[in-house]
């Protein structure tokens, strides 16, 4: 059988497109056995968290679970509460107190006349992390789909990225040895539960989101609502979120 | 010329040593790292594995619901449907691995109700506080209230 060009690039232009289509075919089907969980793609994800601080009860659910789910060791936080004080116009002076983290609630302290609210902290998943810049060996990471962690295997326990967050997130792990933060429960949200804290927070205050999900409702929650990340002029690129952010908070 | 070739015997040894310092520093070096540092950035891309395999605690509140169903009916129409089981149950993945062999505590009342609805004046005004001495005068928040659903009467 005789070709002329014309026909010859038809004829390949149409195996091209056939074996494409067969092997999409295969690809759906095999998809379609396969669990979820194996199934996460971290190209789809950029997680973030939104929290509402006219939400916020200093119950102190969020310190709790995340100690158990992530075996904090005692007198160490990978998220607390705080409790805001703010006199009068001062808002550069709060008076700023976190009982064990807020584990267990707060003591009613004053009853005096001014402007008192709770500040659930943790780490805020910076998109250009001082503590990441700083680890001389690439034990702090930022993972592509928006999760600052830590790998405990390379962590030789120096303390730069201690020293280098702004927000106070991390800690020596007294036992290990190395540094230890909030992983964002990366273990959970990988296989499609949300964080630990977000779990247990009672009044919905803490959200988790997913920036790269057009369906997630932290978009309509970002485009409703006045929000601002802690230390912005730090320039950190935090992806934790805050409704209701009072000019006082450090 | 004849001082070069007469000297170059130093040369050639320095030059020996170099290439066998060289390889065993490449030999070394692609032994200590390991094959997947660097393929996201610069770090161990098997450190995500070794995160992301670490056990959960909280199993989720769609674990409990598959068998709870009752509870979820309850909670529905109250003021406590959108808080999860966990919340005041406490982490029960084990529990939802194995119903029949771990058994969840039953929550305590006297210190549970109280950590979210003891009136304090950092809590926002919209949240239903009270001063728990006042209020029940030491009776058990459950005498008149259930948990799952708080509403006297509702």
């Amino acid at each position: 059988m005789s070709m002329n060009r014309r026909e010859m690039l038809i004829e390949s232009g149409k195996l091209i497109v056939l074996t494409g289509a067969a092997a999409a075919a295969l690809d759906k089907l095999s998809g379609a056995t396969t669990e979820m969980p194996e199934k996460y793609r971290m190209a789809e994800h950029w997680w973030a968290m939104t929290i509402d601080i006219e939400k916020c009860i200093g119950c102190g659910n969020c310190v709790q679970a995340c100690a158990k789910e992530n075996g904090v060791p005692e007198g160490f936080f990978r998220t607390w509460v705080e409790r805001y004080y703010v006199k009068d116009w001062e808002a550069e002076h709060p008076e700023v107190d976190s009982p064990s983290g807020g584990a267990s609630g707060f003591p009613e302290s004053r009853r005096a006349p001014g402007k008192s609210f709770f500040v659930p902290k943790m780490c805020n998943h910076c998109a250009n992390s001082p503590c990441v810049q700083v680890c001389p060996v690439g034990a702090t990471f930022e993972t592509p789909d928006g999760v600052v962690l830590v790998d405990e295997k390379y962590c030789l326990g120096c303390r730069y990225c201690v020293q280098a967050c702004p927000y106070g997130c991390r800690y020596i792990h007294p036992v290990k040895g190395t540094v230890d933060k909030c992983s964002l429960c990366y273990h959970r949200i990988t296989q499609g539960l949300t964080t630990a804290c977000c779990e247990v927070c009672p009044t919905g205050a803490r959200k988790l989101a997913d920036l790269k999900n057009p369906k997630d409702p932290v978009h309509e929650f970002l485009r409703q609502n006045s929000v601002q990340v802690l230390k912005p002029q730090m320039a950190t690129g935090s992806k934790v979120y805050y409704k209701g952010l009072d000019g006082s908070v450090r | 010329m004849r001082n070069f070739l007469k000297n170059a015997r130093h040369l050639s040894s320095l030059v020996i040593l170099l290439g066998v310092g060289a390889v065993a520093f490449i030999a070394l070096r692609s032994l200590v790292i390991p094959a997947d540092f660097g393929k996201y950035g610069h770090y161990r891309a098997g450190a995500l594995d070794d995160i992301r395999a670490r056990p959960i605690s909280f199993a989720g509140r769609s674990a409990c619901e598959v068998c709870h169903s009752d509870v979820v009916e309850t909670k529905t129409a109250g003021k406590h449907a959108a808080v999860s089981c966990e919340a005041c149950h406490g982490p029960q993945a084990r529990h939802a691995e194995d119903p029949g062999e771990v058994k969840p505590p039953r929550p305590d009342a006297a210190v549970l109700c109280v950590r979210c609805h003891e009136a304090n004046s950092a809590k926002p005004k919209w949240f239903p506080q009270v001063v728990s001495r006042e209020h029940s005068g030491g009776e058990s928040c459950k005498t008149c209230h259930e948990p799952h659903r708080p509403k006297v009467g509702g």
